[in-house]
């Protein structure tokens, strides 16, 4: 009876705090136009066949430094809060995925909590090495091997990071970049630009966006008890 | 003067009483382990050019085989370069271990003799640092196996020289005495050429792509600007295929360096050869080799302005790396020969019989 009261009483602070809590929406952009993506093909070609292959039609991919819609809208942008009272919940937060496919990093640029468990796929039928390049102290740098159809592999990192690589050393033009931060109020831009990051607290932060080229930009952001906040913001090439 | 005598006395025992006989077998084998160590060095380059070190993460083993097992299927990508430069480098380490063993039992030197055992030490540490720089994932330590790489291939080279026919049996009144200052002055742009060596290693291993993509120009510019504002431009516009990480203004000011270093370089090689020129004589081998070291330069200056033209082409920076090597080499050998010629003339004046 009384465990079940606990629970009760669990549930309605939780949807209190819910209901007092309110999402931080907004678009990035870009102006101006960016260099043009590379080509991996020659170099797939040349050093690896066996992920050459995988584009029978010889339609080989690029870089992705900017992933850019007609419009500017700006995707692979990690949008992070900073400033709040925030713990990490990393250690319940469902595994962030990240796959090999086509001898490419699938996704490029993804965000998670310190202490979250990131799962390294192999969809691949060749090899890969899996080089985490972690360069803040308590954060490990690793290199492990993955087989085809081997075991996924599983990363966390302890410490806040922008842009942690991992480098496939096998294939040299894989590449993909996670952002580890200590609290839950992240996302990352999708292909129209936007980003939504939900449930905040109320309060006064700073909202931070990060493109692994542009840079990082910041603006002061307040999330009242009712209600939405929104934040836009513009990147222009230099 | 009796301070001076000793020092001569000692010089004396040092290039003559301890001479040995010419073993040709010896002095071949030598020249072998110094050609498989020059490739040795080409591979390694293509290795970093192309960012492969870390393809195969396991050391001594390789993807947990017997290095000498590893399964061919798995010879593709990154792991072929750097898997066949585990190999050959075994080969060197064999090879290395033989020339010690052999200078030990058969060369009368004793100086020949410690030589070979800091030859073979220097083989071993070579090897623990590659794999120490695969296992401990340390960058840093990929610098000092690219510094120790030079090093080894001079001792070898050295080793090849110190048995040779013409260092064992040269003829004293054949030669002519190298002028100290002549000496000194090779000896200071083979220290420069080193310590050009080792910014270049730094560079390589700063795993940035090229920090300035144009020549003769920084970004346009005679000294580039390196303000965070103007770093910051420049990563935004870089398409590094390897997506490697943003360069600094440290990378940038490094390369600059390089190519500061590398006009000294350049101009001292050029006054080696007018003064052999003017010292010794223009027929004088001392004097055609500097024309050559200056020729050597020169390429290695076009293959620097060509791995920016190429955007870091892998083949075109070890290259780079190569002659590089061979740069240095070059003035150590001068040095060398310069020395012993040299004091052949100042101590045996009476000629070859008195020297064995």
């Amino acid at each position: 009876m009384k465990k079940s009261l606990l629970l009760l009483s669990f549930g309605i602070f939780s949807a209190l705090q819910l209901a007092n809590a309110g999402d931080i929406t907004g678009a990035v952009t870009l102006k101006g136009t960016p260099p043009a993506e590379a080509d991996i093909g020659p170099k797939m070609t040349a050093d690896s066949p066996d992920c050459a292959v995988m584009y029978a039609g010889g339609k080989f991919p690029t870089t992705h430094f900017y992933v850019v819609g007609a419009k500017g809208e700006l995707a692979d942008v990690v949008v992070t809060l900073k400033g709040g009272d925030f713990k990490s919940t990393g250690a319940s937060a469902a595994p962030a995925l990240l796959d090999q496919k086509g001898c490419l990093y699938v996704p490029t640029i993804f965000a998670v909590q310190t202490g979250q468990k990131i799962i390294v796929k192999n969809s691949d039928p060749c090899v890969h090495n899996v080089h985490a390049k972690a360069t803040v102290e308590g954060n490990p740098e690793s290199n492990q091997l993955q087989m085809p159809g081997g075991a996924d592999l599983t990363f966390t990192f302890d410490k806040p990071e922008a842009f942690l690589k991992f480098q496939c050393d096998v294939h040299s033009w894989m590449g993909a970049w996670v952002t580890v931060v200590d609290n839950p109020y992240y996302a990352v831009t999708d292909a129209d630009g936007k980003f939504t990051i939900k449930n905040v607290p109320p309060g006064k932060y700073t909202l931070q966006v990060a493109h692994r080229k542009l840079g990082t930009q910041t603006a002061g952001i307040e999330v009242k008890d009712t209600g939405a906040a929104t934040q836009d913001f513009t990147f222009t090439m230099k | 003067m009796f301070a001076r005598d000793r020092c001569h006395t000692t010089q004396r025992s040092f290039f003559f009483k301890l001479n040995a006989k010419y073993n040709p077998a010896l002095f071949w084998f030598a020249v072998l382990t110094a050609v498989m160590t020059f490739l040795l060095i080409g591979l390694g380059g293509l290795v970093t050019s192309n960012n492969f070190g870390m393809s195969v993460p396991d050391w001594p083993t390789s993807y947990g085989y017997n290095m000498f097992a590893l399964p061919i299927k798995f010879w593709k990508g990154g792991v072929f370069y750097e898997h066949t430069h585990r190999l050959l480098a075994s080969v060197i380490g064999f090879l290395t271990t033989i020339l010690a063993v052999w200078l030990w039992l058969k060369d009368s030197r004793k100086w020949v003799h410690w030589l070979g055992v800091a030859t073979f030490l220097a083989v071993v540490v070579q090897g623990a640092l590659g794999g120490l720089r695969v296992v401990l994932t340390d960058a840093q330590l990929g610098i000092f196996h690219g510094a120790l790489a030079q090093l080894f291939l001079v001792l070898v080279c050295a080793i090849a020289l110190f048995t040779s026919r013409w260092w064992q049996n040269s003829a004293a009144e054949k030669q002519v005495s190298v002028p100290r200052g002549l000496r000194s002055h090779v000896l200071y742009v083979t220290i420069l050429i080193f310590i050009q060596l080792m910014i270049g290693a730094t560079m390589r291993h700063q795993h940035a792509g090229l920090a300035i993509p144009d020549f003769p120009l920084a970004y346009g510019k005679i000294w580039p600007d390196t303000s965070p504002e103007a770093v910051a431009a420049y990563n935004e516009h870089r398409m590094e295929m390897n997506g490697e990480n943003p360069i600094t203004a440290f990378q940038i000011i490094l390369q600059m360096v390089h190519r500061l270093v590398a006009l000294l370089i350049l101009l001292g090689v050029i006054a080696t050869a007018f003064l052999a020129r003017k010292k010794l004589d223009g027929r004088d081998w001392l004097t055609k080799f500097a024309w050559f070291w200056t020729g050597l330069i020169v390429v290695q200056i076009a293959l620097g302005i060509a791995t920016i033209e190429t955007n870091k082409a892998a083949d075109i920076a070890t290259l780079h790396v190569m002659v590089g090597a061979l740069s240095l080499l070059a003035g150590v050998l001068w040095w060398l020969v310069a020395a012993r010629r040299t004091t052949l003339t100042e101590f045996a004046p009476a000629g070859q019989n008195e020297l064995n």
